[in-house]
């Protein structure tokens, strides 16, 4: 393949080239392969979860091992995949070409925080092969960590360093947004990926050292016996779920408002038209993530905090859902007389605005106390936060990796393949998820390996959960759908041109079908908005059917 | 490749953008430290405000003399660091040199102090949590009777507080032996100190906290 040009791949040969690299785009792209294997890991793990369900009795997993395994699906999938991923990968990726910018402001400490995040995983995964059981699901709560083997001293401090990771990621974001725009590109003229992004740093960096600490006290708990959080030392386990919530929380935002801005940039390219709001999109942003640290509570409706306080917390939850609803109704109108161009990525941004929606609702439905009271830790709030995390999340970042495929790897993928794989995953998704909203509002519990004593009183819960197993299968066929068509689309997939969705944003625009190694040959000068494109014909010429 | 003058990396514009970038970057890092030690801060008011005669009781068992020590000698580096970025600005290496030494030298006397504390609680067996059995009679207190419920609680979130922030000093050690290494070799000019400033910001914070834990953990 000799190409005259050079580009970021090409500029550096060997392993080295990678593993010592300060280039923002490969170190998005270093990500994209950790997340990715981290996200076959939890996948794998969640298959495990649903075929032990899917029949009554036991399956393929005693108690104790279906205890480890939605613990360890649980770790990996929150900690290792869906916070670090969208940040890690398309942040790194695309936002210092989106403002303009050559790199991030501290290259150097970005790849120290990606070896963090790989230490950080590679000690959660050595703690649970090698040193014992982790049965206290994700969540750590003592006593259960307490009473836990060592183990628990392991995946703390595993959080702990990955904590750091996305520490340095989001103030490396912050910096880079205010001090390394290009001339011209001004607050108002940002992606509202962007917006999102910064957003998400201010969360990362306020509320991930809280974590941090929590994990030093539990650890220290464990190893010492300091009687914090420990009852049976005359600590409060109660203080620990408020110090984990109060992270835990707006981590929640950490792993939402990324895929949010994804979702606005999707729809703006895709219908062709202004994003609608553009300014009430970009500050809702904002105002989720300050909000975002005010409702811890509502995790602890049932854990002896006080009346006033849980209907303190319950209000300000309502509240999160406005800057929610001006988000979405921003996205159905940015549509609305838009010129829809129904392709992969669109697809996913519409599967989210419907999974989302749905995810969105049924938190301020167990956001109602006595609502909560009924379906706390049942799989009502399982269903509800997967299509939160998997619906709301995963399906933005993988919509935003099916956007930005071209200019990260240069190639197309086969849009045929994309749209399949899409619909199984809509498919297979609601089956195992839906399914699930049934089974927790009549009572089936979470965390437990068998509901064979519940048939009695619940026979439809065979059916439901049999329904869900399946759902989860075809999902499962879906996304490994996705692996072989981006392995394919690698090697084989059609070169892609420089803008192939007609987008107006900097790196459609202003760099070449992969970009340079220092981004641009000179720094632009940004005349216009993000989502111009009623300049479209003449300033970007017309959009490029492939 | 960045020796003095040639010091601006390719995707910076100029020296200001660069500056500023990292003043930032500073102090957004810090803010993250200030809630790492929140964190211990909330736990500090929990329980005190829980079992308040228990912890007011076992802050008898610190001196608060040590702790006033400790408060003046951080207090005078401070004031030796905000002096070296002074004298770095105006291009004056050789008192740059001398103040970041007295610095490390405060540093190092707050280390030794913070030894004795620690050692002196040891061997009476004032240990954070479950290790927890006070005995033996200094300056007249009979350190056995302060082994009552959430004295442990107390003496855990001391040893956690003033562990963590003595690891913050002798992070602030290795900096200045650093940045000493670094002016004398003439590496920094007026119009490139920013590794002196930011260290000293560090500094400041890592001074502020502890005025903070003096008043919490030893006067009241």
């Amino acid at each position: 393949m000799s190409e005259a040009s050079h580009n970021y791949l090409s500029a550096k040969k060997g392993l080295w080239s990678w593993l010592a690299t300060t280039d923002h785009k490969r170190i998005g792209i270093m990500y994209a392969i950790a997340c990715g294997t981290f996200f076959l890991l939890g996948g794998i793990l969640a298959t495990f979860v649903r075929t032990e369900l899917g029949t009554p009795g036991e399956t393929i997993l005693d108690q104790d091992g279906y205890n480890q395994i939605f613990t360890l699906h649980g770790v990996v999938m929150v900690f290792l995949v869906i916070i670090p991923a969208i940040p890690g990968i398309l942040g790194n990726f695309v936002l210092p070409i989106q403002i303009g910018a050559k790199d991030v402001a501290f290259p150097r400490l970005n790849l120290a925080s990606w070896y963090l995040f790989m230490a950080g995983a590679l000690m959660a995964v050595f703690g649970w092969l090698f040193v014992g059981n982790v049965d206290t699901g994700w969540t750590f709560y003592t006593p259960y960590s307490s009473g836990a083997s060592n183990a628990v001293l392991w995946l703390t401090s595993a959080v702990f360093v990955a904590g750091f990771a996305s520490i340095f990621t989001g103030l490396n974001f912050i910096v880079t947004v205010h001090k390394m725009r290009a001339p011209g590109m001004t607050w108002n003229r940002l992606p509202l990926f962007v917006w999102a992004i910064y957003a998400t740093g201010i969360v990362q960096v306020l509320a991930t050292p809280v974590i941090g600490i929590t994990m030093v006290l539990l650890f220290l708990e464990k190893l010492m016996q300091i009687g914090i959080f420990d009852p049976a030392l005359g600590g409060d386990p109660v203080l620990f779920q408020h110090f984990f919530w109060f992270y835990s929380h707006p981590a929640v935002y950490i792993m939402i408002l990324p895929a949010m801005g994804i979702i606005s940039d999707l729809m703006g390219t895709f219908s062709r038209q202004q994003v609608s709001g553009y300014t009430f999109i970009a500050l809702s942003s904002v105002a989720i993530a300050f909000l975002g640290f005010l409702v811890w509570g509502h995790h602890m409706f049932v854990s002896g905090q006080s009346a006033l306080s849980s209907i303190i917390f319950s209000m300000l939850t309502f509240l999160i859902g406005i800057p929610t609803g001006i988000k979405v109704f921003n996205w159905v109108a940015t549509m609305y007389k838009g010129s829809v161009w129904l392709r992969t990525p669109m697809i996913y941004a519409l599967m989210f605005l419907f999974l989302f929606t749905i995810g969105g609702l049924t938190g301020i439905m167990v956001g109602v106390l006595a609502v909560d009271v009924h379906l706390h830790d049942t799989y009502f709030v399982v269903a509800h936060f997967h299509y939160v995390m998997m619906g709301g999340a995963l399906i933005g970042l993988i919509g935003g990796l099916h956007y930005w495929w071209p200019k990260m790897t240069g190639r197309m993928y086969n849009e045929t393949a994309g749209i399949i794989a899409a619909v199984l995953i809509f498919i297979g998704f609601n089956l195992t998820f839906f399914t699930q909203f049934f089974l927790g509002s009549r009572g089936m519990p979470r965390r437990y390996h068998d509901y064979t004593e519940l048939l009695e009183n619940f026979p439809e819960f065979a059916a439901l959960n049999m329904a869900s197993t399946i759902g989860s299968y075809i999902l499962g066929i879906g996304l490994l759908m996705i692996l072989v068509y981006a392995l394919y689309s690698l090697f084989k997939g059609p070169k892609a041109p420089a803008n192939p969705w007609g987008a107006c944003t900097l790196e459609w625009t202003h760099t070449g079908p992969l970009p340079d190694e220092h981004n641009f040959h000179e720094t632009p000068l940004v005349t216009r908005g993000p989502y111009d494109f009623h300049l479209a014909d003449d300033v970007f010429g017309p959009k490029e059917e492939n | 490749m960045s020796s003095a003058g040639t010091t601006l990396k390719h995707y910076f514009v100029n020296h200001e953008q660069q500056f500023d970038a990292a003043k930032l970057g500073m102090w957004l890092f810090l803010v993250t430290e200030i809630l790492l030690f929140s964190g211990m801060f909330v736990a500090y008011a929990v329980y005190r405000s829980w079992h308040p005669e228990v912890f007011a009781q076992a802050s008898e068992l610190l001196d608060w003399r040590l702790g006033a020590l400790n408060t003046v000698v951080l207090l005078a580096s401070s004031f030796t660091v905000a002096l070296s970025i002074h004298f770095v600005q105006k291009g004056e290496n050789d008192k740059v040199v001398v103040l970041l030494l007295m610095t490390l030298l405060c540093a190092a006397i707050f280390m030794v102090v913070k030894y004795f504390e620690y050692s002196g609680k040891f061997s009476h067996g004032v240990f954070p949590g479950a290790g927890f059995e006070p005995h033996g009679i200094v300056d007249g207190k009979d350190y056995s009777k302060y082994d009552i419920p959430f004295a442990p609680q107390f003496f855990s979130i001391y040893f956690v507080m003033t562990g963590i922030h003595g690891v913050h000093v002798l992070v602030g050690m290795g900096l200045f032996g650093w940045l000493i290494t670094r002016v004398a070799r003439g590496h920094f000019s007026p119009q490139w100190y920013t590794p002196v400033e930011l260290t000293g910001l560090y500094w400041h914070l890592v001074d502020i906290i502890w005025i903070f834990l003096f008043p919490l953990l030893y006067l009241i």
